[in-house]
């Protein structure tokens, strides 16, 4: 049984206007991130020397280029979902918090399809 | 902020600091930071892409002791945001709220984001 009246419940989801949906997707993409970053992290310590030539090879291979793909995506998804709380919690007058929203939103995108793009260009 | 009679709960400067509480901030500021480790690591895909000469100049930067330091950062606070993370999905599932469960698992937080990072580094650079 819900303690919430019906009226609450339409009118609800609580401040962010979109019930547990944001904390949801900030989990899922958390837990998609622990493997991702394993497996970045241990990629990359083993290429800090490397040549052009090592390096683009590596990107080449089609396994490399997905799991880049993913990391990448996942990794900014979940910072503009973070991002996003900081901006909530942190600013308080309506302008300056739907204009940050924007910037934020703005920004990872197009750092996200940025990188999307350069890593298709090298794999493909 | 409407302005409001009601009393207001203590703040930050009443408690004295623990280590739930750095953490906690310690989470928030790793992840501001590893979002400035985003943007480095699209530089760096798409010096890739571009060519030899850009690929050189990342890496030259980056070899620096400026660039040394970033990177350091960068590690560290992608092992702590990882190893912090990891215990905020237990907290999800409802394990380890205990005060001695989580003052257990703060440290186990600490000492893993520390050999982790300098795992990274010694395979990575030799040195630590």
């Amino acid at each position: 049984m819900s303690l919430r009246s019906p009226l609450g419940k339409v009118r609800g989801l609580g401040s962010a206007k979109n019930g547990t949906h944001h904390w949801w997707m900030q989990k899922v993409s958390a837990v998609a991130l622990v493997p991702l970053t394993i497996w970045f992290v241990s990629s990359i310590v083993q290429m800090t020397r490397a040549d052009y030539e090592v390096v683009i090879n590596w990107m080449n291979s089609p396994i490399v280029a997905v799991l880049m793909l993913l990391f990448i995506i996942t990794g900014i998804y979940h910072l503009k979902l973070g991002l996003q709380v900081i901006i909530e919690d942190y600013i308080h007058s309506e302008g300056s918090k739907v204009l940050l929203q924007m910037l934020v939103t703005f920004s990872c995108v197009v750092i996200g399809t940025t990188a999307s793009f350069s890593i298709l260009k090298i794999a493909l | 902020m409407p302005d409001t009679k009601r009393p207001l709960s203590p703040h930050l400067q009443v408690y004295s600091w623990s280590l739930e509480m750095a953490l906690s901030i310690f989470h928030r500021a790793t992840g501001v930071a590893l979002g400035g480790g985003a943007l480095l690591i699209t530089w760096w895909i798409i010096a890739i892409a571009t060519g030899p000469d850009a690929y050189d100049q990342f890496r030259n930067v980056m070899s620096s002791i400026v660039g040394k330091v970033f990177l350091f950062g960068f590690t560290f606070s992608l092992m702590l945001h990882m190893c912090n993370g990891i215990r905020h999905l237990f907290w999800d599932i409802g394990k380890g709220f205990d005060l001695e469960d989580s003052r257990r698992s703060s440290k186990m937080v600490i000492f893993f984001s520390v050999v982790l990072t300098a795992i990274s580094w010694v395979i990575g650079y030799g040195i630590i």
